[in-house]
C-alpha cells in the first residue's frame, strides 16, 4: 500500500470481497537522506514519505485490516539504486522500476507475505494475469486501460511470482478506480498519481547521482568528454556521459541549423554521437537475459509487437533466436526511433506479454 | 486522576482555592515520586516524559557549566533520547566520548574512570537498558564520577517500577522517569535533581517547577504518576519475583525448544521484565508481524518514524552481527502477562520460527 488511490482502492476491494488480507507499506528510500536534493520536499509529498504512509495507514484503519511498515531500504539499495548508478555511469539508460519489481516487489515482498502466513499478495498495478491451461503457463496481459498499462515494468516477472499475484485493477480503467474509491468514500480517492522514479526528486537523475556518489564517498570519475557526429567530428564538450540518453534533444549546449539528438554514448572514449533524426533509426537490435512469461522461449522466429520503453507504441517485428538461449535478435519491420541500451524491450502478441530481455 | 479533570481543575500556579487544590494534588504526587526514590520532594521536577527529562539533563547541564569547550561522556547503548541529544550538542560543539559496552550489555566503570577529562561536565548513563534490561553498575560509576567531581545523570525509565532505586545508594545527580513505564497515562514524567545541582533551564516562560520547567503542569496526568509510584513501591518486591520467574520461564523453554536461539545479556544483571532473544536464519521484522497476527505483541530494534524497523544500536554495540541483530525480538513481560500467555507464545515461537526457517531456506 503506497498510500496512492490505486493499492488503496485494492485494498478496500478485496475487503470487500471478503478476502483476509493484512496490509503492508514497502519503506524503500530515506527521503531525507540526500537533503541537497530539493531540500524543500524532502520527506514529504513523494514515494516513502511520512505523508503517504500516514495515508495509507488511515485507509488500512478505515477498510479495517492489519497494516505493517517493512523496512525494505538496504535491499532496495542494493538491488534497485546502485545498478541504477552504474548503468548511468557505464553509459546506459536503466528503468529501476523493472528492477524494483524483479527484486523487491515480487521477490522480497512476497518472501514477507510467505513468512506472514498469506499466501498471494496484490498490489495496484495496471495489468492482468490468467492461468491457461493449454500451456500450462501463467500469462500476462496489458490492463484493459491501454494509458495505464503497466505491464512494460513487469516483463521479469517468474511463473512462481505470477501464480501467487493478483492484479484486481487490470480489468478496470483509472476513472473506475477513482470513481469506486470515491464510492468507498476512500481518504485518497481524489489524491494525485506518481509519475517521476520514486527516488529521484523533480526526475533529475544526474543530479541525484552526484549527490549519492557524495553520500557514499565515491569521488565520481569524470566521464567528461567530447561531443561528436556520426561522421567524426568534434562540435563540443560535455559535462558527463550520464548526462545524456539516446534520443534526447535539450541540453547539448550546441547551436545547429538541424535539430541535433543523442544517437549514442560511449562510456569508453567518454564520446556523445549526436546526428540527425534520422541517425536515430534503428532496424534491430539484441535482447538479451530474457525472461519468457506467455510462452516457454522461442526456436523459430516469431511475430511480436516490440515495446523498447514505456512510452513507445510497440512496433511489429520478428524475433529470432540465436545461438545463446538468453539473447534474441529484434528485427522491426520498419526502424525505430532511439533504440536505447539498458531499457527493456517487451515482446506483445496483441494483450498477451510473450516475455521481454534488456536491449544490449 | 480521575477528579482533576474535573472537580479539581484549578490551574496549580493559581492564588485562588481552585488553583490551590490542584497544587495540593500535585505536591501529593511530587511527594509519592520521591519516595519511590528516596529523595526528597523538592527535588523532583515535572515533565512531560522520558524524553523530555533526558533532554532537559544534558542541555540544561551543558549549559549551566558555561564552559565554551565542554566534555560529555555517555554509552552506546543509551535510548536515543540521550544519544540524539548528545548528537546535537555535538553539533553545537560540545565534545562526546560514548563508551563501548561489554558482550553482556554491560559499561565498565574504569572506562568511565578513563574518559574523564579535565573539561568533563557530565556523565549520561541509563540504569537499565530498554532492549535487554541489562542493569548498569551505577554505584560504582557513581564512584568515579563524584572522585572526579563530575555530575551523573542516569536514564532510569525502564529501571523505575522493576528494581529498587535509591538515589543515595545510587549516587547518582540526575535521574529520568516516565510515568508510562508504571503504567501511569502517557506523557507524564520526572527529572530527579539533587539539591545543589547547577541545571540551566532549556525552556522559558513561566516559574512552575521552581524555574527549571516553565509551563503549566499536567496535573491529572502527574496526580496518576504518583499513585503509579505508590502502587509500584508496594507491590514491587513481588511483582519482580512473579515476572522473573515468567521471565525464564519464557526463556528456558525457548532455548530448551527451539535450535539456533540465544539471549542477549542473559548473564548479566537484568531488570525481571525484559528479554532480547535472537533466533539464527529468521527475519525478526516478519516474525514481529506474524506474531502480531497470532494476537503476541513483541518488538523488534525500535520502529522510526514511519513505523518501518532499523536494525538496533543496542544489539551492535554488543557485537552482534548485522544478520543477528536483526534476528532478534524483544520480549516485554508486564503486570497482566500470565503463565499460560507465556506458554503460548512459546509455542507460536516454535511454529513461526519453523516456518520462516522453512521459507528463507527456499529463498
Amino acid at each position: 500500500m503506497s498510500g496512492g488511490v490505486d493499492s488503496s482502492t485494492v485494498a478496500a476491494l478485496l475487503v470487500r470481497q471478503g478476502h483476509k488480507i493484512v496490509g503492508m507499506t514497502m519503506q524503500l528510500w530515506n527521503q531525507r537522506r540526500l537533503p541537497e536534493l530539493a531540500p524543500e520536499t524532502a520527506g514529504h509529498g513523494r514515494c516513502c514519505s511520512l505523508d503517504d504512509v500516514y495515508d495509507a495507514r488511515r485507509v488500512a484503519e478505515q477498510v479495517g485490516i492489519p497494516y505493517y511498515v517493512v523496512n525494505f531500504e538496504q535491499q532496495f539499495e542494493e538491488q534497485v539504486v546502485q545498478p541504477f548508478v552504474e548503468e548511468y555511469l557505464a553509459g546506459r539508460t536503466p528503468i529501476p522500476c523493472t528492477l524494483c519489481n524483479n527484486y523487491i516487489k515480487f521477490d522480497r515482498f512476497l518472501e514477507m507475505a510467505d513468512s506472514v502466513g498469506a499466501h498471494q499478495i496484490a498490489t495496484g498495478h495496471y495489468a492482468r494475469v490468467r492461468y491457461d491451461d493449454a500451456s500450462g503457463r501463467y500469462q500476462l496481459l496489458r490492463a484493459r486501460d491501454g494509458s495505464k498499462d503497466q505491464t512494460y515494468f513487469l516483463f521479469g516477472l517468474t511463473q512462481k511470482q505470477l501464480a501467487r499475484t493478483l492484479f484486481p485493477l487490470g480489468e478496470m480503467v483509472k476513472p473506475e478506480v477513482r470513481e469506486l474509491a470515491r464510492e468507498m468514500d476512500l481518504a485518497v480517492a481524489s489524491k494525485g498519481d506518481s509519475q517521476e522514479i520514486c527516488f529521484v526528486p523533480n526526475g533529475d537523475y544526474a543530479a541525484f547521482l552526484n549527490a549519492y556518489l557524495k553520500d557514499k564517498g565515491v569521488e565520481p570519475q569524470s566521464t567528461r568528454g567530447s561531443i561528436v557526429t556520426t561522421d567524426g567530428r568534434t562540435l563540443g564538450e560535455h559535462e558527463g556521459v550520464h548526462h545524456f540518453t539516446v534520443g534526447q534533444r535539450k541540453g547539448l549546449g550546441i547551436s545547429s541549423k538541424e535539430p541535433l539528438y543523442v544517437i549514442s554514448t560511449d562510456s569508453q572514449t567518454q564520446r556523445v554521437v549526436v546526428g540527425g533524426n534520422d541517425d536515430l533509426l534503428c532496424g534491430r537490435f539484441i535482447a538479451r537475459q530474457l525472461n519468457w512469461i506467455s510462452i516457454a522461449g522461442v526456436t523459430a522466429p516469431v511475430r511480436a509487437q516490440v515495446k523498447i520503453r514505456n512510452k513507445h507504441a510497440a512496433a511489429s517485428a520478428t524475433i529470432l533466436p540465436t545461438a545463446d538461449p538468453a539473447c534474441v535478435e529484434v528485427i522491426f519491420d520498419e526502424p525505430q526511433r532511439a533504440v536505447t541500451p539498458g531499457q527493456g524491450a517487451v515482446f506483445y502478441d496483441g494483450d498477451l506479454v510473450l516475455g521481454g530481455g534488456w536491449i544490449g | 486522576m480521575v477528579s482533576c479533570l474535573g472537580q479539581v481543575y484549578g490551574n496549580a500556579s493559581s492564588i485562588h482555592h481552585f488553583g490551590q487544590a490542584a497544587k495540593q494534588k500535585l505536591e501529593a504526587a511530587r511527594r509519592q515520586v520521591a519516595a519511590l526514590i528516596h529523595a526528597s520532594p523538592a527535588e523532583v521536577v515535572f515533565t512531560s516524559g522520558g524524553t523530555e527529562a533526558d533532554n532537559l539533563a544534558l542541555f540544561g547541564m551543558v549549559r549551566a557549566a558555561g564552559r565554551p569547550q565542554a566534555h560529555i561522556i555517555v554509552s552506546s547503548i543509551e535510548h536515543p533520547a540521550v544519544l540524539a541529544s548528545a548528537a546535537q550538542l555535538e553539533r553545537e560543539g560540545v565534545a562526546v566520548t560514548c563508551l563501548p559496552v561489554s558482550a553482556n550489555g554491560t559499561v565498565d566503570p574504569e572506562g568511565v574512570h578513563r574518559a574523564i577529562r579535565p573539561n568533563t561536565v557530565l556523565i549520561s548513563i541509563m540504569h537499565a537498558n530498554n532492549e535487554l534490561g541489562v542493569v548498569q553498575p551505577i554505584a560504582e560509576i557513581s564512584r568515579v564520577a563524584r572522585e572526579a567531581g563530575v555530575p551523573l545523570h542516569v536514564d532510569g525509565v525502564q529501571a523505575l517500577g522493576k528494581v529498587a532505586v535509591d538515589v543515595d545508594t545510587l549516587g547518582v545527580d540526575l535521574y529520568s522517569m516516565s510515568g508510562h513505564k508504571l503504567y501511569a497515562p502517557k506523557g507524564v514524567g520526572a527529572l530527579y535533581m539533587r539539591k545543589g545541582t547547577k541545571l540551566a533551564p532549556t525552556a522559558f516562560g513561566g516559574h512552575h517547577e521552581r524555574d527549571r520547567r516553565p509551563g503549566t503542569e499536567n496535573v491529572p496526568g502527574i496526580v496518576a504518576f504518583g499513585a503509579a509510584c505508590e502502587l509500584a513501591g508496594r507491590t514491587l518486591a513481588a511483582e519482580s519475583e512473579r515476572l522473573a520467574a515468567l521471565r525464564d520461564r519464557l526463556e528456558n523453554s525457548v532455548l530448551g525448544r527451539i535450535s539456533g536461539v540465544g539471549v542477549s545479556g542473559r548473564y548479566a544483571t537484568r531488570t525481571p521484565n525484559t528479554s532480547n532473544i535472537y533466533f539464527d536464519g529468521v527475519d525478526g521484522e516478519a516474525m514481529v508481524i506474524a506474531l502480531d497476527l497470532r494476537g503476541f505483541a513483541v518488538s523488534t530494534g525500535s520502529a522510526c518514524s514511519s513505523g518501518a524497523i532499523t536494525p538496533s544500536h543496542v544489539l551492535t554495540a554488543l557485537g552482534l552481527s548485522a544478520d543477528r541483530a536483526r534476528s532478534s525480538l524483544r520480549f516485554s513481560l508486564g503486570r497482566a502477562t500470565t503463565a499460560e500467555q507465556v506458554d503460548a507464545l512459546v509455542d507460536a515461537l516454535e511454529a513461526s520460527v519453523a516456518h520462516l526457517r522453512r521459507i528463507s531456506v527456499h529463498a
